[in-house]
């Protein structure tokens, strides 16, 4: 038997090559924007250094900065911005597991489809917020 | 010959200044805890803004880069160096370097891993299973990480490091371990596979034992990643290796990719809790991915057993720190 990468690693592979690479590029051009100060950001850059040796319930309360989703609707700011190549890469995981069940299925491999469906269902619980936000 | 040879010596000269800089760094940061404390409590913006906004992401960027490479060398992954040496030795709270750590951590493991899957090294089919557990204990560990109050996470911080350093020590390895007989629940979810030992040219096949333990371990594994924002590699080789029995190179792989999916959980739960900063992920993971790569050039022209004498002797020095400054006494 020739080792060989099954056809869902291959697939998994692939997205998860492509999508690392857009979110790390994507994480050093957001970051540029924020640092040269090309998007105003929330919190002024020279300020960032009071708020990150407190606790950040400390930090959310000070700053008015609400968790969770939030600064999706504050993209406009330096700071914010950057939390998107953050988001794409955390998400990217989940994508990669949605990818993969449709081989999967057509395999009729039970028990990897309810172990892959259950992952994506625990992931996006756990991205959601809905699991509380806003620190101790 | 003499190009191998002056570029080994650059290399290493670079790891020194680098080494030097950060370690300035970190000798300035512990001397000077005053203005975290009374930022802290006063928040006042005077005593803070004594350097300007870019100059702790650049020794961010320099540290990460150092452990990035000292990583590599080691065998270790940059996570488990990353938060107890930044929290222990640099003015960031507990709180966001645990956040930044989990993102360090699953941006290297998102790196690695198609590589890891295209080679046939790192296994999807075991790592299903193994991820779903531990993932969904990182949103545990790292909701309870977040409740707790900052002296008792940095006690047990600590203590883990101190683990960890144990089991770095003793720890042993198995390249091709024995499996006699797979148990049944791996063979209903048919973990086996075969890949390529350039070693020995030849296709070795592998199977699994015990994997219901390995599971229950999993959960533990899972509790602590999540908790103490450390990337979970240092648990997870021996649980797939020593105990299920799959080869050390398989193990690895696969432990490494666990990791994306692993640290994605716990890392939202951060995120969400507001516990991410872009001014510290960012430095962070472009140090430590750099300094990956070249820790892999330079892992050809060192002797990676002193590199990890040392990474041993300062994990354990910043696991006491972690330790001490838990109990109020660092």
């Amino acid at each position: 038997m020739a080792p060989q990468a099954t056809e869902e690693q291959v697939l998994y592979a692939n997205i998860l090559n492509k999508g690392m690479m857009i979110g790390l590029l994507g994480l050093v051009i957001t970051f540029v924007i924020y640092g040269a100060g090309i998007l105003k950001p929330v919190i002024p850059l020279e300020e960032v250094q009071n708020y990150w040796v407190m606790p950040v319930a400390d930090y959310l309360a000070l700053t008015g900065i609400h968790a969770g989703w939030a600064w999706l609707g504050n993209l406009g700011k330096g700071d914010m911005l950057t939390f998107l190549p953050i988001a794409f890469l955390s998400l990217l995981t989940i994508v990669c597991y949605i990818a993969i069940l449709p081989g999967l299925l057509r395999k009729k491999d039970t028990a990897y489809i309810a172990l892959v469906i259950t992952e994506v269902v625990v992931l996006t619980v756990a991205a959601s917020g809905i699991l509380g936000s806003g620190g101790h | 010959m003499l190009k191998k040879f002056k570029a080994s010596h650059a290399i290493t000269l670079l790891i020194v200044l680098l080494t030097l800089l950060a370690g300035s760094a970190v000798v300035y940061a512990s001397q000077a805890p005053e203005v975290a404390i009374a930022v802290e409590t006063s928040v006042t913006t005077e005593a803070a803004t004594q350097h300007a906004w870019w100059y702790w992401p650049l020794i961010l960027l320099v540290l990460s880069f150092v452990l990035g490479v000292f990583a590599v060398l080691a065998g270790v992954g940059g996570g488990v160096l990353y938060v107890p040496i930044v929290s222990g030795f640099l003015p960031f709270h507990l709180d966001f370097v645990r956040g930044a750590g989990l993102i360090v951590a699953l941006a290297g493991a998102l790196a690695a891993g198609p590589g890891l899957l295209r080679k046939g090294m790192a296994d999807l089919r075991l790592a299903i299973p193994m991820a779903l557990i531990a993932s969904t204990c990182a949103i545990a560990g790292a909701m309870i990480g977040l409740a707790l109050p900052t002296n008792v996470i940095q006690t047990l911080l600590g203590a883990t490091i101190l683990g960890i350093v144990a089991i770095m020590i003793k720890a042993k390895k198995s390249e091709f371990p024995n499996v006699p007989e797979s148990d049944p629940l791996s063979q209903a979810l048919r973990i086996t596979g075969v890949y390529h030992e350039p070693t020995i040219n030849k296709d070795i096949s592998w199977k699994v034992h015990r994997t219901p333990q390995a599971l229950g371990l999993f959960v533990i594994i899972g509790v602590m990643a999540g908790m103490f924002g450390l990337g979970a590699g240092w648990a997870n080789v021996p649980v797939l290796n020593l105990l299920m029995g799959a080869p050390i190179k398989i193990s690895v792989a696969t432990s490494k990719f666990l990791l994306s999916i692993t640290d994605t959980s716990a890392a939202w739960i951060y995120l969400n809790n507001g516990a991410v900063l872009p001014m510290m992920v960012v430095p962070s993971v472009v140090g430590i991915m750099l300094g990956s790569f070249i820790g892999v050039r330079v892992l050809a022209v060192t002797k990676p057993a002193v590199i990890r004498i040392l990474v041993i002797v300062v994990l354990g020095v910043a696991g006491l720190k972690a330790l001490l400054k838990g109990l109020g006494i660092g």
